[in-house]
């Protein structure tokens, strides 16, 4: 009972981050069907700057989480502007491969100017611990901020894609982009708001991850990237709720495979996960089924 | 003045030795005035700080050769590469090094994954290539149980670190239930797990449960959680600092307190960085030399390295110091910069005195050698004991 509840707290932990970066994923795909792996090193670059921000600045958690998002969405504009815009109407297979270029290359530009050295968080949230019978279960309070910093963002931006003027005009690109055009929306515009959002999001991982693990380095981009890709898959691309439910479905299950002894295949069942929902329901576990447009 | 009747000395020796070899196949190094070196290392990428002490370790011996007149009267030239921490990358650079280079030698790698990634290219091209740090068993001899003609090291293997740890937990601790978490990536981790479970087994003690992680990972909360219920009285974590402080940082969040046991992995001041201030504490490790031993060379060896480089020697500094000087050894013995001869040589090497303890080279290209044992203490390592081998 203890432990499953004390594998709740770290699953639900773990969870909350793939979510954060899974929503990004999701939006980005949603709005111009991109599968931006350039994504997770952008959490890379949020962490780095929110390491640059509490190391030598000696900023709190949350100016460097707010400065750190704003870093990373003029930086997901930049790369939409730069990189994905003027292929907008090439083939998919071109898109991706762009995509994975700009991954690396960031990646490698960062590894340049920050070394490939893992570097340390600073302590910026204190540690403290609290403890639940007799002390077998333990909730570290940065486990709560982290859990709600992300269902904090979460809300907000189903604020704004579901309340706001902007977040009409998103959703009407995402269903379609002529149509929209057509109706007086600026769909460049629109487009980098997605990724201004979508980044920011990352930004906001970046810094909770620095916050959590208290390493970080240039190349951790690549994991979290990938599973927040499954987490959005999982949930159905394209789906906002969907990208956050996958992403704590993704944590719990890692978790509980991980409780059970499972530790060696951990990975390679969350990607056996992926390939089944793949053939059962190719369009996610919250997607629902698109008809072909005539 | 002495500058110049070296040089004079050195010149009219090379010539001669010139004159004496026109028609060898490996002459090509013998006409330059220099004895090429290469160095393989990790400088960047997962495990750099192994690579660069290392290297920093090479480069202060050679320094110090050099200007006591070098070897068989010539200046050692090393030639740095980096391996980036990555597997094909250190074969292409070993590649590189003997077939553009020439080296007659090749130092490295560090870890004992990108050290066998290299060593096939030492076997086909017959250059020697030693190891300073690549602890595999498996590194020497090959699967079929015969030794690598050209491989050797001189550093102790897994085996015998997971055994010498096994010993000590349950000798000197007097712990008889461990559980163990183990890198599943690293054939390193590997190596000690196997070595640490037969021992500890086979003495007496029991092994609750056997779990794994990846090399990159960043949360070990779930699995710890789980090792906690099982209420080992020690953990055996064989993997490297950059996981392995996170691992105790995060267990240490969760109540889980016991004792934690690894290998030479650990050796690194980002261990302490990593896991975070007040944290690492009742953690042992097996190293290969601790600058608080008092002997006559590891004073002098600390002394000359803080001039260089301002900051304390570690064990890899250590052991690249060693293996400067047991390369100097071995082509002084060679006679010449000659790969075969200078394979034979090493092969023969008996009682060099280096800081990090006396090398013989055994049978199996492996030196007999013993284990220290450090303690952190409040994040800082301090000298425990010294494990004789039997």
């Amino acid at each position: 009972m203890e432990q499953l509840l004390q594998q709740l707290i770290n699953g639900i932990s773990l969870g909350s981050i793939y979510a954060l970066i899974a929503l990004g994923y999701t939006m980005v795909y949603g709005i111009i069907g991109l599968i931006n792996f350039a994504h997770g090193d952008i959490y890379m670059v949020g962490a780095y700057v929110g390491f640059a921000l509490t190391t030598f600045l000696g900023l709190g958690f949350l100016p460097a989480l707010i400065i750190s998002m704003l870093v990373c969405s003029i930086l997901g504009i930049l790369i939409e502007k730069i990189a994905y815009k003027p292929i907008r109407n090439s083939t998919r297979i071109a898109a991706l491969i762009t995509a994975i270029s700009v991954s690396l290359f960031l990646q490698y530009t960062m590894m340049y100017f920050v070394k490939p050295d893992t570097r340390t968080f600073p302590t910026v949230l204190k540690s403290k611990i609290l403890t639940f019978f007799d002390g077998k279960v333990i909730l570290d309070v940065k486990n709560i901020y982290i859990v709600a910093v992300t269902i904090i963002l979460m809300i907000g931006l189903q604020y704004i894609v579901h309340r706001t003027k902007i977040g009409k005009a998103i959703r009407a690109v995402s269903l379609d982009k002529d149509a929209a055009e057509l109706m007086g929306i600026d769909v460049n515009k629109t487009i980098s708001y997605t990724f201004a959002m979508g980044s920011a999001l990352a930004g906001a991982a970046g810094v909770l991850v620095g916050v959590y693990y208290n390493t970080i380095n240039p190349l951790m981009g690549a994991g979290p990237g990938l599973k927040a890709f499954v987490a959005a898959v999982l949930g159905g691309i394209g789906v906002i709720p969907g990208a956050a439910f996958g992403g704590f479905f993704l944590g719990m299950i890692e978790t509980v495979v991980t409780a059970y002894g499972g530790s060696i295949f951990k990975d390679a069942l969350s990607f056996g996960i992926l390939i089944l929902v793949l053939l059962v329901r190719p369009n996610g576990l919250l997607g629902k089924t698109v008809k072909e447009k005539v | 003045m002495k500058k110049n009747i070296l040089l004079v000395l050195s010149l009219v020796f090379t010539l001669s030795l010139l004159a004496g070899c026109t028609t060898k196949g490996t002459s090509n190094s013998l006409e330059s005035d220099t004895i090429k070196v290469g160095v393989n290392y990790e400088l960047s990428g997962s495990v750099a700080t192994y690579g660069q002490n290392l290297a920093a370790g090479v480069e202060l011996a050679v320094e110090e050769i050099n200007k006591n007149g070098g070897v068989l009267g010539k200046q050692i030239e090393l030639i740095k590469v980096d391996n980036k921490s990555e597997d094909t990358e250190s074969a292409n650079v070993a590649t590189r090094l003997v077939t553009r280079n020439n080296v007659v030698l090749l130092l490295g790698a560090a870890t004992s994954g990108n050290t066998k990634a290299a060593s096939p290219v030492a076997m086909q091209n017959k250059v020697p290539m030693i190891s300073a740090s690549a602890t595999a068993d498996d590194v020497t001899i090959d699967s079929n149980g015969k030794v690598r003609e050209y491989i050797f090291k001189t550093c102790f293997s897994d085996s015998f670190q997971g055994v010498m740890m096994a010993e000590f937990a349950l000798k000197d601790l007097g712990f008889k239930n461990a559980a163990i978490l183990g890198d599943s990536t690293s054939d390193y981790a590997k190596g000690l797990s196997t070595a640490f479970k037969e021992t500890f087994t086979s003495q007496g003690g029991t092994v609750l449960a056997e779990e794994a992680y990846q090399a990159k990972d960043t949360d070990f909360r779930a699995v710890l959680t789980s090792l906690k219920s099982k209420n080992p009285d020690v953990l055996f974590i064989p993997g490297y600092y950059e996981e392995v402080g996170l691992i105790v940082r995060q267990a240490r969040e969760l109540g889980l307190n016991v004792p934690i046991l690894g290998g030479d992995g650990y050796e690194s001041p980002k261990f302490t960085e990593i896991a975070g201030e007040g944290v690492l504490n009742n953690v042992y490790y097996s190293s290969h030399y601790s600058s608080m031993d008092d002997s006559a060379e590891v004073v002098k060896f600390n002394e000359s390295f803080k001039t260089k480089y301002s900051k304390e020697a570690d064990a890899f500094n250590a052991l690249g110091y060693d293996l400067g000087y047991f390369a100097k050894d071995a082509i002084e013995r060679a006679g010449e910069a000659d790969t075969e001869k200078i394979k034979d040589a090493i092969a023969s090497t008996k009682d060099f005195k280096g800081v990090t303890g006396s090398v013989t080279i055994d049978e199996n290209h492996n030196p007999v050698k013993s284990v220290t044992i450090i303690e952190m203490k409040d994040g800082v390592p301090t000298f425990l004991k010294k494990l004789d081998p039997k």
